[in-house]
């Protein structure tokens, strides 16, 4: 296979060619690595990219005067780069930790399976006294260093229900948001979660340059982007409002809601026993909700809005208004008190509605019900029962029974007002009468209301006929209020039937045999309403609806007192406190003030009734 | 003598030089900003510091090499490859072993590579033999003593072991076709590589066999490869002439066993007798998933340095990813990353034309001698250029397996880019005296 010279000098094309062919693969596999896709540069910046979130400080809480209620303060994480642990005497460590060795052991190891040259945290959120403790020694551990985190301080330790936790995000929070990673905080219940938008800001990021170490070599400023703060939430709460009103329960199980009636807005929310929100954060966060959550006396229970109880007495106020919108009776109607049908108390035979209101008559309320639920002579009692229900049912409801009130308290229950459907489902369809539901003209029954509700029904009193949806948030970050919160709620009845029934609640008060006289106070024309709400086998709950002063009232609330005895008795005078306290700036009497502050229940698991150094139960207690 | 005297500047190829000297001059640059101390560049301890003295001193040497008269390397071309052969034995017993090859001579903190030298030798022997006396391809004892002549130094090379250098030595496979070697050697090659190719990825497949069980794709393909290679035989055999046919059927049956006994013992030999590592680094580069994480560290880690760096790059000494130790063996082997993530595709594909045009224009040089010897030295030298070049940059663009092997003229290293001076050197040398009498 002997080739001649001009065919082997041709082979230079071939090897030419072949050089050629290899370049040009070459530069093709260049383009598409670094011009046609990302894939390569998005992984390089993995690698090389680091982002460091800046946290932004989170929105503070204020009362309606400015106060400072909840703010930021530095808690101190003690961080661990696990390859810098190698040679580190671990038993000496634990006791300066003041951990278990093996606890230790497994917190190192936990680390080490995170990354060997990132940091993780070893413990969290010690307070500045152990982080003082452990800051001399540091240096000792190359491996540790300490990353400052803001946590939640609630200045006063007051209204920690209403404010809520906040605390580290879950899995599930992650999912939902991605800008939550692992060991972000963010607020969990309460107002920390409902506006958790507002008040958490915009973090910052800056971004870094790592080596293959993990060792930050150098900033690329021009894509960082600097933290934007939260926004401040100004709550509707009088600080010293609060603090009183939370001291004057202080002991006792039982809620209390003011309302200023003219704008709906909370001035004291309490739900009794209530905690320092700030021992939920931190290190003894683990043991303090262990404690809360198997307290018998329920404290992250907010019986303010979650807490239902029959209306009682002071629901034959409602009755009343509305009977005499409805013309079923005027201000002058008298009614015998009949004591076959429904029991009574006290000594009266035939009130108007004033009197009958004052001396709870059970019998009258019973009867003006029986009126308007059978109105119409061509039909059976059945029918006339159904359709009665009807419109009660929604002229009830107008009060804002039965329903969340709009809603923006989160976790508010809407009680119950039963209707027709209600009825029809318990007896069938024309199974039930009057007969079989009475007990609800007097506020017993199904009937099922919350302090919060019956706190806006004494802001409808004041404002003689309407009410704004409670609410706790004034404003936040200087945009003010929603139109929703300064819309007002007709409830339908005219101002003039007000008079009668605030002449009535002036009585409770100021007549010598009224049952809520402990609600007196000096230069303030204040109208109550006593509530008691009976319990099986327990005390009754005792029950306080006020509102201040009659002339142009400022202060609309209701007091729950637990197990207590009558209304008159225990939330009146809490009421009156309140009233005094909020109106006069300060309590005159301080006998009165001791007589509740000094009142407790024993903080015992295993209390009995019998034990409540608080005075005897009403003997004759009202339906 | 007068007639002899030559005219060194105006004979010299300066396009080659000067096409050089910028690889020299972009190299070394790359390998201040992979080095990352651009501060202590004048450090001469450094690396980049190193790299500048030495090359100054290649500058001098290929001064010196120029200086030297072609004569000089024709005469003395056996005695260069004797002592070469000589390095290459004692650097097995007494060399330094540095990352598992026993390939260096340790002098203080510099060290030489034989390996780099043997390449020059090598040519220069081929050469020289394969010009004695005019008819290059004549004998068949010719042709198997210039492979004999370039098997001896690659085996040596091979027992270091350094593979990428024995690749080197299979490039001269291109000389000895230029030489006459049939193109059909090229084929079986291309052929020996798609089966090559098929074996592995089929080979590390699995696949259910009758009465067996599970077991590796290869057997199906062997038996595939069998049936369609008898089928094609037979309808060839048909097809040729009758007096062709024994001839076609014994040529055509040797290929198809060869073939199949090819593919059995590549497979074997990837089971069995290759490290567990080295398989995984060929199945890597195949894209065939492997369980262990670190296999693919380093070819991921450099493909990704290219990658980033987009059309133009990030500038110099401004890449994360060299600058911050992502990238392995950045200023020798793993050179072209810098280059591919700083400089961009325009840089990067710059470079590589920039190497082809280099080889393209040394094969030019080769074919426009009149003296055989140069025309054959040449040929090796583009050979060598051209194997260092498909093999380093395949490499770090995930287009061939990770082999350890300099970029010429680019790469961080003294004996590389000296051996690379001596080998272009000698070349222009001869080159410049391209139109004096035949020799």
């Amino acid at each position: 296979m002997e080739l001649n010279r001009t065919e082997l000098a041709a082979r230079q094309r071939i090897v030419g060619a072949i050089v050629l062919g290899v370049g040009l693969v070459f530069v093709f596999r260049l383009f598409q690595m670094q011009v046609t896709t990302d894939e390569w540069k998005n992984r390089a910046e993995r690698l090389t990219e680091e982002q460091e979130v800046l946290h932004p400080s989170r929105g503070l809480c204020l009362d309606r005067h400015g106060e400072l209620l909840v703010t930021n303060a530095p808690s101190y994480d003690l961080m661990v780069v696990p390859r810098f642990m190698a040679e580190v005497d671990t038993s000496a460590l634990a006791a300066l930790l003041g951990l278990e060795r093996e606890d230790l052991d497994t917190r190192l190891s936990k680390a080490r399976r995170y990354s060997r040259y990132k940091a993780s945290p070893l413990l969290r959120q010690l307070n500045a006294e152990e982080y003082a403790k452990l800051s001399p020694e540091l240096w000792r551990y190359p491996g540790l260093s300490i990353r400052t985190k803001p946590v939640r301080q609630n200045v006063h330790g007051v209204a920690s229900q209403i404010v809520g936790e906040y605390r580290e995000v879950d899995r599930e929070d992650m999912n939902r948001d991605s800008r939550y990673r692992l060991g972000d905080y963010k607020g969990k219940s309460g107002i920390e979660s409902q506006f958790e938008l507002e008040l958490r800001g915009t973090p910052g990021i800056r971004h870094h340059l790592v080596d293959v170490r993990n060792n930050v070599r150098n900033t690329l400023t021009e894509l960082d982007s600097l933290p934007v703060s939260g926004n401040d939430v100004t709550l509707t709460l009088d600080l010293e409002l609060q603090q009183y009103a939370e001291a004057l329960m202080r002991g006792k199980r039982g809620a209390v809601v003011a309302i200023e009636p003219a704008t709906g807005e909370i001035l004291a929310f309490v739900s009794a026993p209530s905690y320092d929100g700030n021992l939920l954060t931190g290190t003894s966060r683990g043991a303090a909700y262990d404690s809360l959550s198997k307290h018998p006396w329920k404290p992250l229970y907010n019986r303010a809005v979650r807490g239902t109880y029959r209306p009682g007495s002071i629901f034959k106020m409602v009755q009343g208004l509305v009977a005499m919108q409805e013309g079923v009776i005027s201000e002058r109607t008298h009614i015998v008190c009949n004591r076959d049908i429904i029991g009574c108390h006290g000594a009266h035979t035939q009130d108007d509605l004033r009197r009958a209101i004052v001396h709870s008559c059970n019998p009258y309320f019973y009867d003006v019900m029986r009126r308007g639920v059978s109105r119409h002579p061509d039909l059976d009692k059945f029918d006339n029962a159904r359709l009665g229900l009807g419109w009660w049912t929604e002229r009830i409801k107008d009060f804002g029974l039965g329903t969340t009130l709009g809603g923006h308290i989160p976790g508010t229950r809407p009680g119950l007002v039963p209707d027709t459907t209600y009825y029809d489902n318990i007896y069938g369809k024309r199974h039930w009468t009057y007969r079989t539901i009475y007990s609800i003209s007097i506020g017993e029954g199904e009937l099922l209301a919350t302090p919060l509700h019956m706190a806006n029904l004494a802001a409808i009193m004041a404002n003689r006929g309407w009410y704004m949806e409670p609410h706790l948030v004034r404003d936040i970050g200087g945009k003010g209020k929603p139109d929703a919160l300064q819309q007002r709620q007709e409830v339908g009845v005219d101002a003039e039937h007000f008079e009668p029934i605030l002449d009535a609640m002036q009585l409770v008060i100021e007549d010598r045999t009224g049952t809520g006289r402990k609600a007196y106070t000096r230069g303030i024309t204040t109208c109550g309403k006593t509530g008691t709400v009976q319990n099986r086998n327990k005390a009754d709950h005792s029950v306080f609806m006020a509102l201040a002063p009659r002339e142009n009232p400022r202060i609309a609330l209701s007091v729950y007192v637990e197990n207590a005895g009558a209304g008159g008795d225990w939330a009146a005078p809490i009421a009156g406190l309140l009233v005094e306290k909020y109106i006069h700036g300060e309590v005159a009497s301080s006998e009165r003030e001791a007589r509740i502050l000094d009142a407790t229940y024993p903080l015992d698991p295993e209390f009995a009734e019998t034990d409540m150094p608080v005075p005897p139960t009403n003997p004759t207690p009202a339906p | 003598m007068s007639s002899r005297r030559l005219q060194l500047t105006s004979r010299l190829d300066w396009v080659t030089l000067l096409t050089v000297a910028f690889l020299v001059v972009l190299g070394w640059l790359n390998i201040v900003s992979a080095t990352a101390e651009a501060e202590v560049v004048w450090d001469l301890g450094g690396k980049a510091g190193k790299q500048l003295i030495w090359m100054g001193v290649c500058s001098i040497l290929m001064v010196g090499l120029l200086a030297i008269e072609g004569e000089f390397y024709i005469r003395t071309s056996v005695i260069h490859y004797l002592v070469v052969l000589a390095l290459l034995a004692a650097v097995l017993v007494i060399g330094k072993k540095v990352g598992g090859a026993r390939s260096w001579f340790g002098v203080g903190s510099f060290g030489i590579q034989p390996s780099e030298f043997a390449k020059t030798a090598t040519a220069l022997m081929v050469a020289w033999f394969l010009s004695r006396d005019g008819r290059p391809w004549r004998t068949l004892a010719t042709r198997l003593q210039s492979m004999a002549l370039i098997a001896v130094p690659a085996g040596l090379i091979l027992l270091q072991p350094d593979a990428g250098t024995v690749l080197v030595f299979g490039g001269f496979v291109f000389v000895l076709y230029r030489e006459g070697l049939s193109g059909n050697v090229l084929l079986l090659g291309v052929t020996a590589l798609v089966l090559a190719v098929l074996t592995i990825l089929l080979g590390a497949s699995e696949s259910w066999y009758p009465f067996v069980g599970t077991s590796s794709g290869f057997w199906w393909f062997l038996v595939a490869l069998g049936v369609l290679g008898l089928g094609a035989l037979l309808l060839t055999r048909a097809a040729t002439l009758p007096r062709f046919r024994k001839q076609t059927t014994i040529w055509g049956s040797i290929l198809l066993v060869g073939s199949m006994l090819f593919s059995t013992g590549l497979h074997l030999g990837m089971e069995h007798i290759l490290q567990r590592h080295q398989r995984e680094r060929i199945h890597v580069l195949f894209g065939i998933d492997v369980d262990n994480p670190d296999a693919d560290y380093n070819i991921r880690h450099a493909k990704a340095a290219i990658g980033s760096g987009g059309w133009a790059g990030k500038g110099w000494a401004q890449g994360p990813m060299t600058a911050y130790g992502f990238v392995p063996e950045q200023e020798t082997d793993f050179i072209f990353c810098t280059v591919g993530e700083e400089w961009g595709f325009l840089g990067s594909a710059g470079v590589v034309l920039l190497f082809v045009f280099l080889i393209l224009r040394v094969l030019h040089l080769a074919e426009r001698q009149r003296s055989q010897f140069t025309r054959i030295y040449a040929y090796a030298v583009a050979s060598i250029l051209f194997m260092h070049f498909l093999v380093n940059v395949g490499m770090v663009i995930g287009l061939a397996p990770v082999i350890g092997i300099p970029l010429p003229f680019f790469s961080y290293g003294g004996s590389s880019l000296m051996g690379f001076t001596l080998l272009l050197g000698i070349l222009l040398r001869l080159d410049a005296e391209r139109f004096f009498v035949l020799r």
